[in-house]
């Protein structure tokens, strides 16, 4: 087995037809002919095993790269070509008639569909009407969300009597999902604007607040200490020192708070709602217009993934620093 | 403000569950004077460090009290809940720079930032920490690096923004933990010489931590040396290489003499006498 790992490429390509008749060689005996290749032939298993472990094993080291880098090297062109191959594949099915339109109706219909409701509208509101609904209850939460989560969460990681109080709070309602709760904020705030955001806000706050926090524990405690022993204060350390040094952790976090963001929206979308892509994606599912669900879906998913990019973008602008702490 | 007193030190460390509490110091004494250079050498494990943390005020002391002046040295901040606790007691402050083993630097801020974060702290306008940050990056050859971040320097030049940022602050004492240790040899005897001008021309107490016997030697006033498990003080010994090295400027030259030569063995035979004790 040993010589058939190190080489099993040259195995599969040259087999040795001579000595094929005495095949069956066990391992001992492999290694006794040590540098004579085994001519015993592949199983269909353990030529996946050689194909997966060569798919894993470190790449040629370019320029500017270290050997052993985990998935080193750049896939955005490969995940242009997965992308176009997906749609093709999409088109393909749908327009060969092979799945009924109910279900999956081709891309073309989809892009045909997401041009009408951009301009006529959709459930009593244009796309971009919708979005706009949806977009101001998303980012207002991320925001309210930001301003209370980061500050709370690097409060709970400095001081023992918040960690104390807000610690039980937070890890008991973090796990719960949105949608086990949304009754109750409906109760209490009524079904407007609020209730939406309010429910949205809490499914974003729990990531950012962890987050802070674990990022304070992040900060080294030998900067800490240098900070005090060149005069600063308390507070100080933890404008100047704790709170950048968190920074990692907590953009992160954002990242996490976002992804959230939008797994609520439908929830918060669900009850009283005019206006919200959730909403329309909702209310096109009722009528089974499975396009507009379709046009949805990539509506908030492209949305998403700029966003994340944008993200992305921010922490190689704002911590370029992020791993070499 | 100008003598500090070990007296009688000892720190255990709790052990984590089920294991046992460690003696890292016992029963330590050491008095350290204005223009001492108290240099403390010792295998690893002897409690160098911990005594370095109890004298910067990271750590309080399990028994026993330092005191620096007239105040008690402890690891509580001078600052408690926004009122002064006045001058009893005295946590870290600005008086007592340190130097870690491994640079502490903010790898937010470039080299220079880094260098007058203590002064920024302090409150002092720019143009004035500016300047004094870049005379000691000049001191220490990072003339050129002022705009550079801190984590593409190399492990050498980041010890010594770490060296130039304690100097900058000027701090009445200084605390070096091995602070040499990661330097090539010739960078190494530059900064020795660096750190025994700044020492001559300010008269700053200096407590320094190495492994190098011949940089302990050339540099002290006061060699301490330390044995482990418990770790304490076995030997003391007061030098004045360091006057021959400046006289002379000539690192080999003192080295070489028949009485450096001496209090070497003597030394290494008391730091091998500990290892094999340990081993």
């Amino acid at each position: 087995m040993s010589s058939n790992s190190i080489s099993p490429s040259a195995v599969v390509e040259k087999p040795k037809v001579g000595e094929e008749v005495d095949g069956k060689l066990d391992s001992t005996q492999n290694k006794s002919e040590e540098g004579s290749l085994s001519t015993q032939p592949l199983t269909p298993l353990e030529k996946l095993q050689s194909k997966i472990k060569k798919m894993m094993a470190p790449n040629a080291v370019a320029s500017g790269e270290y050997f052993g880098t985990p998935g080193a090297g750049d896939s955005r062109l490969i995940g242009v070509f997965s992308t176009l191959f997906f749609i093709a594949l999409w088109a393909f099915v749908t327009e060969a008639g092979l799945i009924k339109p109910m279900f999956l109706p081709s891309p073309f219909e989809v892009v045909a569909r997401l041009v009408d409701i951009t301009v006529d509208g959709f459930a009593g509101a244009t796309l971009i009407e919708h979005l706009n609904a949806s977009l101001i209850r998303i980012f207002g939460a991320f925001f309210l969300a930001c301003i209370i989560g980061i500050p709370l969460g690097l409060t709970i990681g400095c001081n023992r009597v918040f960690r104390g109080i807000f610690d039980p709070l937070i890890e008991f309602y973090r796990p719960l999902p949105p949608l086990a709760y949304l009754p109750l904020v409906i109760i209490w705030l009524g079904i407007d604007e609020s209730s939406k955001i309010t429910l949205i806000f809490l499914a974003m706050l729990s990531p950012i607040v962890l987050s802070a926090r674990s990022g304070v524990t992040s900060v080294r405690i030998e900067q800490i200490q240098v900070a005090y022993s060149m005069g600063a204060t308390p507070w100080q350390v933890i404008t100047q020192v704790i709170a950048r040094g968190a920074m990692p952790d907590i953009m992160t976090g954002m990242r996490i708070a976002i992804g959230f963001g939008w797994t609520t929206l439908v929830a918060a979308e669900m009850v009283a709602a005019e206006r919200g892509i959730g909403f329309m994606v909702l209310n096109a599912s009722e009528f089974l217009v499975t396009d507009v669900v379709i046009a949805g879906i990539i509506v908030i998913g492209v949305i998403a993934y700029c966003f994340d990019l944008f993200m992305r973008y921010l922490e190689a602008k704002l911590i370029p620093w992020k791993g070499y702490n | 403000m100008n003598t500090l007193k070990v007296c009688d030190v000892s720190v255990v460390y709790p052990g984590s569950e089920g294991g046992e509490a460690v003696t890292a110091l016992s029963d330590v004494n050491l008095e350290i004077k204005q223009g001492d250079l108290v240099v403390a050498l010792g295998a690893s494990g002897c409690g160098k460090t911990t005594l370095l943390n109890l004298i910067a005020g990271f750590i309080t002391p399990t028994k026993g009290y330092l005191t620096l002046g007239n105040s008690k040295v402890t690891g509580y901040p001078r600052v408690l809940c926004g009122k002064d606790i006045g001058d009893e007691i005295v946590g870290p402050d600005a008086d007592r720079g340190v130097v870690f083993q491994k640079h502490a630097l903010l790898p937010w801020l470039n080299v220079i930032e880094n260098t007058e974060f203590g002064l920024k702290l302090q409150g002092i306008d720019k143009q004035t920490r500016r300047d004094r940050a870049a005379e000691y990056l000049k001191l220490v050859g990072l003339e050129d690096f002022h705009q550079h971040k801190v984590y593409q320097l190399s492990g050498g030049m980041q010890q010594r923004v770490g060296i130039a940022r304690a100097l900058t602050n000027d701090p009445k004492m200084l605390l070096l933990d091995e602070p040499l240790g990661a330097l090539d040899a010739l960078t190494r005897e530059s900064l020795q010489e660096l750190l025994l001008d700044v020492w001559r021309e300010t008269n700053k107490m200096m407590f320094f931590i190495t492994h190098s016997v011949d940089e302990a030697l050339l540099l002290a006033t006061r060699l301490v040396v330390m044995s482990p498990r418990p770790g304490r003080i076995t030997h003391q010994f007061d030098l004045n290489f360091n006057d021959q090295f400046l006289a002379c400027r000539d690192a080999r030259q003192v080295k070489s003499s028949p009485e450096f030569i001496a209090i070497r063995e003597k030394v290494l035979a008391i730091i091998h006498g500990d290892e094999q004790a340990v081993a």
